[in-house]
């Protein structure tokens, strides 16, 4: 027996230039909001981007964009709602303010489901929000979606680094392009983030520093992208995307 | 999952079938469909017929329903899958996306959302026939 549903993930995918899995080795890193920051910093800059939201279970994507609940469009399949210039889709959709509380088979499914539905338009990139970890959806992905790549956020704290470090060693096993680290909430000068990533191997795409006012600029777009999170990745994408390839 | 993101689904893997295994022609393809991915049959059917290839020009799809069931994980209860008791716009997120019944089904019996779905779930293809 054979599921269909696989066989036409990367045909859904195909009119997609890149595609970068946003993720991180353990959460509370600010990996949403970088994911979020980015599509929108790589759509401010004339691409077209989609954003879609895989951490199921925790998603917040949509509350960081401000996004509001909408009646989807099907057209042989869904197609994403525009929210802020970008295609959206996220599982709150289809749950709304329910908790889902998945298990890794229904993770799975969920996600094949999803990427076998959802009509991506042409897109220069689609930046994806993984959920924090190397559990099922990022080897889901891994298996189902070509040209992949990654983005990884951390914090400076030590204790987010050392799951970076594991995340980043599947990854080079798997052979999957990284585009680079991203430091995130920094509040001093200490470099151990910077010399570890070189050690890995990985560019150091640059710090974030701890910005108060991020908390301030949830659901409000155009406040979002003149915080430190906003004007950083603004500068990444301009720097190590818009300008080239990932380093592995 | 929407019918015509299925049947698109459908003929894709059943091509791939088809041309692994040689077949010119192909005659007879069976898809297995979970009850909780509450398919349209009739739409269904016309999106494959829009679709289809030569290569399924005189095929005769066959439909099978896999009845739903639930088991929850924390008292052992087990029960059926019923649309009819539920609104139409749950009915539809579960229709495109049938894990998010975990959002909005519990055990009838203690109430927990921790189940498993333990049939009636997916879409398969059973069987692919034809002449070589």
């Amino acid at each position: 027996m054979v599921d269909p549903r696989t066989s036409v993930i990367n045909a859904r995918l195909i009119r997609t230039s890149r595609i970068i899995a946003v993720s991180s080795g353990k959460g509370g890193v600010g990996k949403s909001m970088v994911a979020t920051a980015l599509a929108l910093a790589l759509a401010r800059s004339g691409c077209r981007v989609g954003l879609f939201d895989l951490d199921f279970t925790g998603p917040s994507t949509h509350i960081i964009l401000g996004a509001q609940k909408v009646a989807l469009k099907e057209e042989k399949g869904i197609v994403p709602p525009a929210v802020h210039g970008l295609e959206y889709m996220s599982l709150v959709y289809f749950v709304g303010d329910n908790p889902a509380p998945l298990r890794g088979a229904d993770v799975s499914n969920a996600l094949i489901e999803l990427l076998s539905v959802t009509q991506w338009g042409a897109l220069d990139f689609l930046v994806i929000d993984m959920p924090p970890g190397i559990g099922d959806a990022v080897l889901d992905l891994l298996r189902l979606v070509k040209r992949i790549e990654f983005l990884i956020v951390t914090t400076p704290s030590m204790l987010a680094f050392e799951t970076v470090k594991k995340q980043v060693e599947l990854l080079c096993e798997l052979k999957t392009p990284i585009i680079g680290i991203v430091e995130n909430m920094k509040m001093d000068k200490s470099e151990s983030v910077e010399l570890g990533t070189r050690k890995l191997g990985l560019r150091y795409l640059g710090a974030i520093p701890f910005d108060p006012h991020v908390e301030d600029a949830i659901g409000k777009e155009t406040k979002l992208m003149s915080t430190a999170v906003g004007k950083g990745l603004q500068e990444i994408a301009k720097k190590f995307i818009l300008s080239g390839k990932s380093e592995l | 999952m929407h019918e015509w993101a299925l049947a698109e689904a459908i003929l894709t893997s059943a091509t791939e079938v088809a041309v692994k295994e040689n077949m010119k022609e192909v005659t007879e393809v069976t898809i297995r469909v979970g009850e909780l991915q509450q398919v349209e049959r009739p739409i269904l059917r016309f999106a494959i017929s829009q679709m289809k290839t030569p290569l399924f020009k005189s095929t005769k799809f066959h439909f099978l329903t896999a009845k739903s069931s639930f088991r929850c994980r924390v008292c052992g209860t087990t029960w059926h899958f019923d649309s009819k008791s539920m609104d139409k716009e749950t009915a539809e997120a579960i229709h495109f996306v049938p894990e998010v019944a975990h959002s909005y089904i519990k055990c009838p019996k203690c109430g927990s959302p921790d189940f498993e779905i333990a049939s009636g779930r997916g879409v398969w293809l059973e069987s692919v026939k034809g002449a070589k």
